[in-house]
């Protein structure tokens, strides 16, 4: 298959390694380069490949204004979650035994909440707003004595949404209690500023931000402190809280995307916004489509739209030239339609036929004029073959029908 | 998940060609017509089947199939693979299709299956619709 001939608009799901950050890799690998074992502490290849790992874990904690100390290398966004979440509700579980996170996370953030009840601890799961925010009143409220931890992501990787960080953040801080925040969607697209964010762990990922996959990062605050148990025991690198070799070349992918990030954040959002802007204007000539998520308070890389009375997968399927994800579960194992609209309240038809478009920094106008040409086309093309517009168009209320389920 | 060219090749077919697949709706209220709609849109799925049918000795046979799919990819290559079926046979012989060939024609994958239980839903259905009327 010629994946070129394919248009890519899925960068939330992941991104191309920038060709600058692959050859920096390269560098970290082979016998020529410093491949040596950063843990090696008697010998030059060692102290290389340290210096390498140091320098990248600058460039990490640079982009968003941290303490290079406060970085701790993982396997990913996921196992940062993971770490965050577990181990701050294992560390402190003699503080309590609450923990408030909502219904639209990652689920890198709710399967470890709910390892976390199997193992005694209970947690609230927050509705969002019907435009995907978590509003800082709602996690206020849901306060309790007992509770340690808050994990609420930064921006939504299905609606591209933001939440307001420094709110919940002031909230948790007077109530003495942990903010974890997943910003795996968030680095090189919006500003972060820990040294002024009231947010004790976040966690982050290389491959969203044209990195290499199978590396990320946690950020643990010093000042205050937070302590977490680790997950991985075996030789105690980066601080006891995360053991393993490091891998050096990824890492130094990941900083070197970072670098890059920061210096190209400003004119990868201005090319951004004009295609979002574009998009949105034309994708919206279609009649009854629905953007999901709060458009108003959300990045332009991401832009996920409800075509009523056309089945997202049928959609993905008609779009076969073009790179998308559907909100839709029925690509997967299993038939629900997308817990993230369920959760914002669309219906579940509105549910069943969104897609997500995610642009990137190798994303050009070309590719955005033809995606919305053939998106025309197909959701024409599927609405004719679709019993639900017939019935729309000859005025029938969809929602008072008597469907005949099976 | 990936699905079998047959049932790409039927869905493509259909979507680029929706007239030589039989795509379209009948006047419901004619007598000769016989429909069948199942499915529900919170489910993912609408199939709306129409068969037209005259009397041929003691049967009656379908001489003309229009449908109308709401749904993913293999649900419209099951209700198009199934119109194909249809054509030029009696209602007996109609009522004896099952599931399984549509799943056998388009190498549906198992958590795909229902999709061809719908469309041997719809069949029966517009059978039953156009029986009710003779």
């Amino acid at each position: 298959m010629n994946t070129q001939s394919t248009i890519y608009l899925d960068y939330a799901s992941t991104t191309p390694v920038d060709p600058r950050v692959a050859s920096k890799m390269m560098e970290f690998l082979t016998p020529d380069g410093e491949f040596g074992n950063p843990a090696s502490r008697s010998h030059r290849y060692g102290w290389k490949a340290d210096e390498a790992v140091e320098e990248a874990r600058s460039h990490v904690a640079n982009l968003v204004n941290c303490d290079p100390r406060e970085i701790v290398w993982t396997s990913g966004a996921t196992e940062a979650d993971n770490l965050a979440i577990k181990g701050v509700a294992r560390f402190y579980k003699s503080k309590g035994n609450h923990i408030i996170t909502s219904k639209i996370e990652h689920k890198a953030v709710l399967d470890p909440c709910r390892q976390l009840e199997r193992e005694g601890f209970e947690v609230t799961y927050l509705d969002p707003d019907e435009g995907g925010i978590i509003s800082p009143e709602a996690i206020k409220s849901a306060m309790r004595d007992t509770t340690i931890l808050v994990s609420i992501m930064h921006i939504h990787n299905e609606l591209g949404t933001l939440n307001d960080l420094e709110a919940i953040g002031n909230i948790t801080r007077k109530a003495g209690v942990f903010f974890h925040v997943d910003a795996a969607q968030s680095t090189g697209k919006v500003d972060i500023d820990l040294s002024s964010l009231p947010v004790d762990l976040m966690s982050f990922s290389a491959h969203k931000t044209y990195g290499p996959k199978g590396i990320g990062a946690l950020f643990v605050r010093r000042k205050p402190r937070v302590r977490i148990e680790a997950l991985i025991h075996g030789g105690g690198h980066e601080r006891g809280m995360r053991a393993g070799t490091l891998p050096t070349h990824q890492i130094v992918g990941m900083g070197e995307a970072f670098k890059i990030a920061k210096e190209q954040m400003k004119e990868d959002h201005e090319k951004i916004k004009a295609f979002h802007t574009k998009f949105l204007k034309e994708a919206m000539k279609i009649e009854h489509a629905y953007i999901n998520g709060d458009v108003d308070n959300k990045v332009p890389n991401i832009l996920n739209i409800s075509f009523n009375f056309v089945e997202g997968e049928s959609l993905i399927m008609g779009l076969k030239d073009i790179a998308v994800s559907s909100g839709s579960a029925c690509t997967s194992a299993s038939l629900e339609p997308s817990y993230v609209l369920r959760a914002l309240g669309r219906k579940d038809e509105l549910a069943h036929s969104s897609i997500r478009f995610s642009f990137g920094r190798f994303t050009n106008e070309e590719d955005i004029d033809k995606t919305l040409s053939i998106l025309h086309n197909v959701v024409e093309r599927l609405r004719e073959l679709s019993p639900l517009w017939e019935m729309h168009l000859d005025g029938v209320d969809l929602d008072t029908v008597q469907w005949n389920t099976h | 998940m990936a699905y079998s060219k047959k049932v790409v090749d039927k869905f493509e077919n259909t979507l680029n060609n929706p007239k030589a697949f039989n795509v379209g709706s009948f006047d419901p209220s004619e007598l000769n017509i016989g429909t069948g709609m199942v499915g529900a849109p919170a489910c993912g799925d609408v199939m709306k089947l129409q068969i037209k049918c005259e009397p041929q000795g003691n049967s009656h046979v379908i001489t003309d199939v229009k449908f109308k799919t709401y749904g993913c990819g293999s649900a419209i290559a099951s209700s198009s693979e199934l119109v194909e079926m249809l054509m030029g046979k009696t209602l007996e012989e109609a009522k004896e299709i099952k599931n399984k060939e549509i799943v056998d024609a388009l190498e549906l994958p198992p958590i795909k299956i229902h999709c061809s239980v719908l469309a041997e839903d719809s069949i029966k259905e517009a059978i039953e619709n156009y029986e009710s009327k003779q």
